[in-house]
């Protein structure tokens, strides 16, 4: 990107705190990571979260693919580990693994690392500007994700009325979620879902705002870069989408508390309504998880072919495309449950209509790199399995978007391959592929080139082996959300079972990786990627300086 | 090229407490909450003070917050592209309200609108109740009685809000405070009168009387649209109060007001979700 330092007006009226005169100057320890209104390291403390958090519902997924390794009950029953160690006892236990691995997953490892981490680091580097809009806000965003975690955490260990925990999975639908669980486990995960909700929706006003109102001279919307477009998207997204899922679980909780009859069709209310509040929000919530990874792919992959995007400006409109039919698309979740022929027809259509745009932008993906001197690095391959795989779970999508096959497919383990493809194989390569990209511009020290090839092989593997087998149980009808099956899935759950084990191989690489870099501290430069990396961060040193940009820069061309 | 000398407008904050602090409040409200309804922890059920304490935290956070924030509006740190991302925050977070509203009209509609659809109910009653809406046995509120006196209220106190504003523009400020003290007022009085109401509603039994069993569903969305519409009122009373003794104070000048503004915008919100409330819920749909 063209720079110039540039002698531009300010009004040099406002009081500039002595503090920030030395761009480098940090707070003390605690000051700096509890009380932080530095967008750097809000962002670290987001990753620190989702890791974390990823942690632990990988965890709770080996629980799952460990039980299901053979007919019967192995883990779920009595007399085994879990049993003993008193935690999701019993096959209820099962349904409170699965529940807590969706909740945890989704909101606090895909969430918290594209939006909090990588949306916090990068938006304000790569339009120039010295921070988020509204740094302190930025800060409760984080630690209110932070108390929902800790809330949903102690949930398994909490009566739910079944036993411990809540075992609704994470679209808690009435009646399961009322007169079915009626202990506070349930009331905890529903407060959860609202702290969450509320940091989010600060996070995305203060995204627009930063966005809107802090590019640096010269950065036009249209001369901004993808990832930041991607998450001025999904920061509409969750803007508009949270408050109905807020509405709609403060009705739960006052059927729970209260005794109003929004959800209970005995007292003249409607379940079916709860499906439609929240697919209104989980419709959008599932761009939300994918958005920013379509912005980071689009950066990797234009880096390591050494080309500009082809089709930026395409690029840019098919994600706000996909944003905009993403709210009007939600009822396909609901084909089974009575929904009106007429209804399902224009959901199929405009279910099918997001292929257009997603089209749009695997296309241009290939695009640039066709003809591109094209250098396999990690980030790259991250990519690269990226949009191999989304398109896999992107074509099932199209599968699933009829109402006529989801007839079929509806909770079968063919949707749960799909959403594991487009979400375990899509949203979690993109965050490894933007964690690699950008893993010497956060921490200023460079990753081991081998390790992060290894780490992506064996993970490549590893979630292929688990989740490809789960089309065929699914198309042999094997139901989601059960602990147990018949002999005839045997075979598949086997394969799938062994799969999760070479993924975790795949994982530990990563952690030796990130060890590795923390002790041979080699140090980074500002640029490790050459000329194809073009946007603004790349300008700054690694890591950047506490505070950067304080004479912000000028932008004279097209970058992206 | 980053470091040197601060040549931007931006606002650049020192570490701030009241992030970590609100969210340990937070935390506590809704762990006290459960605690208070449920019983956790070894607590009995009906225990108040980790609902209390929670909010205690949560309300102190917001005094010390918003006390640093006018502080530092008031050392000059909102500049005025500062002042433009802070209209942008505030616009942004209306559209987040207006979304939460939709949730429960969507409710609204769906019962209103489609009554039929839940005749297929095996329940008896339910199928009898629902031939209508409102349901049978539902004594709806008559619309041109205390509801539209509250409509007039609140447009009532839209006007004066605005010539507050006008007279603020202008360097007026005693007009400027006369105008906000008739707004805080009218805002009172909406809500006094929206609890006499409901009094009555619950006094009359007018909604839950038990000829129909869902008649519970009527008073369940009656209550949550317009008792999250008051409690929207009662915050922006507080808010314009805040700016009324800012305003008396001599915080605001012609030239930069955005606490009043905000406030100002925040009213209007509440009024237009009550235009809507009137419409719908207490005319439209009102039966008979």
């Amino acid at each position: 990107m063209a720079t110039a330092p540039a002698a531009r007006e300010y009004s040099g009226t406002h009081d500039t705190h002595p503090e920030h005169a030395d761009s480098d100057h940090k707070p003390g320890f605690f000051a700096r990571w509890f009380f932080s209104t530095n967008h750097k390291d809000i962002g670290t403390l987001y990753l620190i979260l989702a890791i974390v958090a990823g942690t632990v519902g990988g965890i709770l997924s080996g629980l799952i693919r460990w039980e299901l390794y053979e007919p019967g009950l192995q883990v779920f029953t009595e007399g085994s580990l879990l049993d003993r160690l008193g935690v999701f006892e019993g096959k209820h236990g099962y349904n409170v693994v699965v529940t807590a691995h969706a909740l945890i997953m989704i909101f606090f490892t895909v969430m918290p690392a594209m939006i909090g981490g990588f949306g916090n680091w990068f938006v304000p580097l790569m339009i120039g500007a010295p921070d988020m809009a509204f740094p302190r806000m930025n800060n409760v965003s984080f630690w209110l994700t932070a108390a929902a975690f800790v809330l949903l955490m102690i949930t398994p260990f909490v009566d739910g009325g079944q036993g411990l925990g809540a075992g609704t999975g994470w679209t808690i639908y009435p009646p399961l979620s009322t007169s079915g669980h009626a202990g506070p486990a349930m009331d905890l995960v529903i407060f959860s879902l609202h702290l969450a909700g509320a940091a989010s929706i600060l996070g995305a006003i203060n995204f627009i705002t930063t966005i809107f109102n802090m590019r640096a001279p010269g950065m036009t919307l249209h001369r901004m870069p993808l990832f930041a477009w991607s998450v001025l998207i999904t920061s509409f997204l969750l803007l508009l989408s949270l408050p109905v899922l807020a509405g709609a679980i403060t009705m739960l909780l006052t059927d729970r508390n209260f005794g109003t009859a929004f959800f209970n069709p005995g007292a003249g209310g409607d379940p079916v309504m709860f499906q439609h509040l929240f697919w209104f929000f989980g419709h959008p919530e599932v761009y939300i998880m994918i958005l920013p990874g379509f912005g980071m792919v689009s950066h990797i992959v234009a880096t390591f072919s050494k080309k500009p995007v082809f089709g930026y400006l395409a690029m840019a409109y098919a994600m706000v495309a996909i944003g905009f039919i993403g709210f009007v698309v939600w009822a396909h979740h609901m084909y089974t449950d009575g929904t009106p022929i007429n209804m399902r027809a224009y959901f199929v259509a405009a279910t099918m209509i997001i292929a257009v745009p997603t089209g749009v932008k695997i296309f241009s993906w290939i695009a640039t790199m066709w003809g591109g001197s094209i250098e396999f690095k990690v980030p790259m391959l991250w990519a690269m399995g990226f949009i191999f795989l989304f398109t896999i779970g992107g074509v099932t999508g199209v599968v699933l978007a009829n109402a006529g096959m989801d007839y079929t497919f509806h909770d079968t383990y063919y949707v749960v391959a799909h959403f594991h493809y487009v979400l375990s194989l899509g949203a979690i390569y993109s965050i490894f592929a933007g964690f690699y990209y950008w893993f010497e511009k956060m921490f200023g020290v460079k990753y081991n080139e081998i390790l992060g090839l290894i780490h992506f092989w064996i993970f490549f593997i590893g979630v292929n082996v688990i989740f490809f087998p789960q089309h065929f149980l699914g198309m042999q009808g094997m139901p989601r959300r059960y602990v147990d099956y018949p002999d005839a899935f045997a075979f598949w759950n086997q394969v799938s079972s062994i799969g999760y084990f070479i993924m975790v191989a795949g994982l530990a690489f990563f952690f030796i990786m990130l060890a590795e870099a923390a002790i041979r501290r080699r140090k980074g430069v500002p640029n490790p990627w050459g000329i194809g990396a073009t946007t603004l961060e790349w300008t700054l040193p690694s890591p950047p300086p506490f505070h950067q940009f304080n004479d912000p820069p000028v932008v004279r061309a097209e970058g992206h | 090229m980053a470091h040197g000398a601060v040549r931007h407008d931006y606002h650049l904050l020192n570490p701030s407490p009241w992030p970590l602090i609100g969210s340990i409040g937070g935390l506590a409200m809704a762990i006290g909450f459960v605690v208070w309804k449920k019983g956790l922890f070894g607590l009995d059920a009906g225990t108040w003070w980790v609902l209390a304490l929670g909010g205690a935290l949560v309300a102190y956070t917001m005094l010390g917050w918003w006390r640093d924030v006018i502080k530092e509006s008031r050392k000059g740190e909102h500049t005025p592209v500062v002042q433009i991302g802070l209209r942008y925050g505030m616009i942004l977070f209306i559209a987040s309200e207006i979304m939460f509203f939709a949730a429960f009209f969507w409710m609204f509609f769906e019962m209103a609108l489609f009554p039929e659809v839940r005749t297929f109910s095996p329940i008896e009653e339910v199928r009898t109740a629902w031939e209508t809406w409102p349901p049978a046995g539902v004594e709806t509120l008559d619309p041109f009685h205390l509801p539209l006196v509250n409509t007039l209220t609140l447009l009532l106190s839209g006007t004066t809000v605005t010539w507050a504003h006008h007279a603020l523009q202008v360097g007026n400020r005693k007009a400027a405070r006369t105008g906000l003290i008739l707004t805080v007022i009218l805002g009172v009085l909406f809500t006094s009168i929206q609890a006499y109401e409901y009094m009555e509603i619950l006094h009359e039994n007018l909604f839950f009387n038990d000829e129909a069993a869902a008649s519970k569903l009527y008073g369940s969305i009656f209550f949550m649209a317009t008792g999250f519409h008051g409690f929207h009122v009662l915050v922006g009373t507080i808010f314009l109060a805040v700016c009324l003794l800012r305003l008396m104070a001599g915080q605001f000048t012609p030239q930069k007001h955005f606490g009043f503004e905000a406030a100002a915008w925040y009213w209007h919100f509440v009024d237009v979700v009550w235009l809507f409330l009137f419409a719908f819920i207490y005319v439209a749909f009102q039966g008979g």
